[in-house]
């Protein structure tokens, strides 16, 4: 049973670019985004839309290859695509767009992406086991800040970043909760349906309302829950999925993983519990500066040397959602990720003795069967060969 | 009980009859409708054994045509037929390097023929069959030739293991005069190199069997050996791992009960 209220979500990212618009005529300023370091807080509390810019379709790319190389990620160009061809309703919104320097690809891009919107690029530390490294990003918050006062002509106000704070937290822990609700025995939701709800969140012209739709949804599986209703079959392997972000239009290895008898039931991503998990500290007394600069250097990216956290965010996941085997997806040339690969298989191994499989590939449909072949057998392994 | 496997590979199809423990088998060429490839072997194999489809208690079919067979009660991987083949032609072997027309693996099992990881060769061709052809045609071989001429011959350094570049690799190779032999030894060294390199990642086995077409090449049979660091064993069965494996697989779903295997 599918819950009725994912039909808004389903087309959410198209009635949204309407209300973009809209917003827009009335005024409001949009900001694009396209990592989860970028602080959400400070685009509320200047008073604009923040939209998100992460590529995730496969059409825009032969355009972006014409300029940038073919052996890139596929999110970078998919992301550039869009910009190149005037495609994505969310980046002709933009009136200011925050990058960040969270791999080599992507942030020589930027500098491409400048020329045609106003770009500015947030240098994040390198890791955070240095001393230096969380006033290095403070100091980089306050730039931005800076930046987005003379773009948006605003003056970014405590009082309202503390409130923004507040509204960020509470979308977090509404997608938290709907989230874990997938830790139930069988799920009572399916990974697909999970991963559209959240990829949808970045397209959100209000925050509140768009949470307040989440937690009807949340409302909705918990009844589902209860009845023991699940989309998947008795015994269908439950899978975590980590690794390079995932969105729709991207979502290929979930489909095949679900469409081959498997039930995705996490995503440790950063389109899944990495943009949930933390939260910014509401303490009055504090320097909201400071509370959100904390938060987003808490987030367990590949880019980080060493990126410890995100072993100990899989280890946690493992035991809360009990799954039955972890799929590390990761984007051609991603480098950051394919090498921390081994380092995840390892862990998984030695800690949990769980099956592992790790996949390469892009946004293209040219190696599904292949794709197939490689999930069936894994799912094969995992549920004894005979009741795949 | 009588079961059939069905391996519908991209360059042979195999299909093997079970019939207690006596079991036959053909191979053919795929072409280019693997269904059709798939009705023939079956046809041809029931012709063989003088019986009729209705006293086929089940069928299962493998190998990347497996999901173009309308016939089969189920389609199983060709690893998780490989794993299960590979044990019943020799018992204790926990690892299986399989390498096909178009596609190259190794397997890590249990040692009783369930699969404990796995991994294959990219979306391309490299280091597989179609790369032994295709270098095979550009020195005017054929494919079966290949073993005997490179005999005895010391390999030459092959840099490329594309398809398409060490084509042309192997094409200035003969122009600069190094001879035949050692070109397609050079070959053999690279085909097995890349595999036994993906063996590496997954952990050594101890017993291991060498599948797929191209494990009936002798010179990276050798090759293969000396990089595993181990004898990578080839029966004379072993193209057949997979159609036995799915043969297998088919008598252990039918002796399920009837509700949980849906077949």
């Amino acid at each position: 049973m599918r819950p009725q209220i994912m039909k808004i979500f389903e087309n959410m990212r198209n009635d949204n670019a309407l209300s973009i618009q809209s917003a827009k005529k009335n005024g409001l300023k949009v900001v694009g985004m396209f990592c989860a370091y970028a602080p959400q807080e400070l685009v509320l509390a200047a008073g604009a839309i923040p939209v998100s810019l992460c590529g995730t379709r496969h059409e825009p790319i032969a355009a972006a290859e014409k300029v940038l190389p073919r052996n890139l990620c596929p999110l970078i160009k998919s992301s550039f695509g869009f910009a190149l061809t005037d495609t994505c309703p969310y980046f002709r919104a933009s009136d200011f767009i925050i990058a960040e320097t969270t791999c080599d690809g992507k942030k020589k891009m930027f500098e491409l992406l400048g020329e045609i919107k106003p770009v500015h690029v947030m240098h994040l530390p390198q890791g955070t086991d240095r001393n230096g490294a969380l006033q290095w990003w403070l100091e980089e918050l306050y730039l931005l800040k800076v930046r987005l006062e003379e773009n948006l002509g605003v003056t970014i106000s405590t009082d309202n970043l503390r409130s923004a704070i507040k509204v960020c937290n509470r979308e977090r822990k509404a997608l938290k909760e709907l989230h874990e609700l997938n830790r139930h025995d069988p799920a009572p939701m399916t990974g697909l349906d999970m991963l559209t709800t959240i990829f949808v969140k970045g397209f959100n012209v209000d925050k509140e309302e768009g949470t307040a739709l989440i937690n009807q949804l949340a409302e909705e599986v918990r009844d589902i829950a209860a009845r023991g209703i699940s989309p998947f079959a008795n015994g269908a392997p439950r899978i975590l999925l980590t690794g390079c972000p995932v969105g729709i239009g991207s979502e290929k290895v979930v489909r095949l993983l679900e469409e081959c008898g498997g039930s995705v039931v996490c995503f440790e991503s950063c389109s899944g519990i990495k943009v949930m998990e933390y939260l910014v500290d509401e303490d009055e007394h504090r320097d909201p500066m400071e509370a959100i600069a904390e938060r987003y250097l808490r987030i367990p990216c590949s880019c980080m040397s060493p990126n410890k956290g995100r072993l100990e965010l899989l280890g946690r996941l493992i035991d809360d959602y009990r799954v039955d085997g972890v799929v590390d997806l990761t984007w051609q040339a991603c480098h950051t990720y394919i090498v921390e690969d081994e380092l995840v298989r390892r862990y998984v191994r030695d800690n949990f003795g769980l099956p592992y499989l790790q996949l390469e590939t892009d946004y293209s449909t040219s190696d599904i069967e292949q794709l197939k072949t490689r999930i069936s057998a894994f799912l094969e392994m995992l549920s004894g060969s005979c009741s795949s | 009980m009588i079961t059939v496997g069905i391996d519908v590979g991209s360059s042979t199809t195999k299909a093997v009859l079970l019939n207690g423990s006596d079991w036959c088998w053909v191979i053919r060429p795929t072409g280019c409708s693997p269904r059709q490839a798939g009705r023939e072997a079956l046809e041809e194999l029931l012709g063989r054994a003088g019986l009729k489809r209705e006293e086929v208690t089940c069928m299962v079919g493998t190998g990347y045509g497996r999901i173009s067979l309308p016939f089969i009660d189920k389609a199983v991987t060709e690893i998780t037929c490989h794993a299960r083949g590979a044990h019943h032609l020799l018992q204790g072997i926990d690892m299986v390097v399989d390498i096909g027309g178009q596609d190259s693996k190794v397997i890590l099992t249990d040692g009783q023929g369930n699969v404990v990881d796995f991994a294959m060769n990219d979306k391309c061709a490299a280091g597989t069959g179609r790369f032994l052809e295709v270098i095979a045609a550009a020195l005017g071989a054929d494919v079966s030739e290949l073993a005997d001429l490179a005999r005895g011959a010391e390999p030459v350094q092959i840099s490329s293991m594309c398809t398409v570049f060490a084509e042309s690799e192997v094409i200035s190779l003969l122009a600069q005069g190094v001879e035949k032999g050692r070109i397609i030894a050079g070959i053999h060294r690279a085909v097995a190199l890349r595999v036994a390199t993906m063996a590496e990642r997954l952990g050594k086995g101890e017993l291991i069997l060498f599948t797929g077409g191209v494990a009936k090449n002798e010179g990276v049979r050798e090759y293969l050996s000396r990089e595993l660091g181990r004898k990578a064993v080839v029966t004379p069965e072993s193209q057949l791992a997979g159609a036995l494996g799915a043969a297998l697989l088919a008598r252990e779903k039918a002796g399920l009960s009837r509700r949980e295997r849906g077949c």
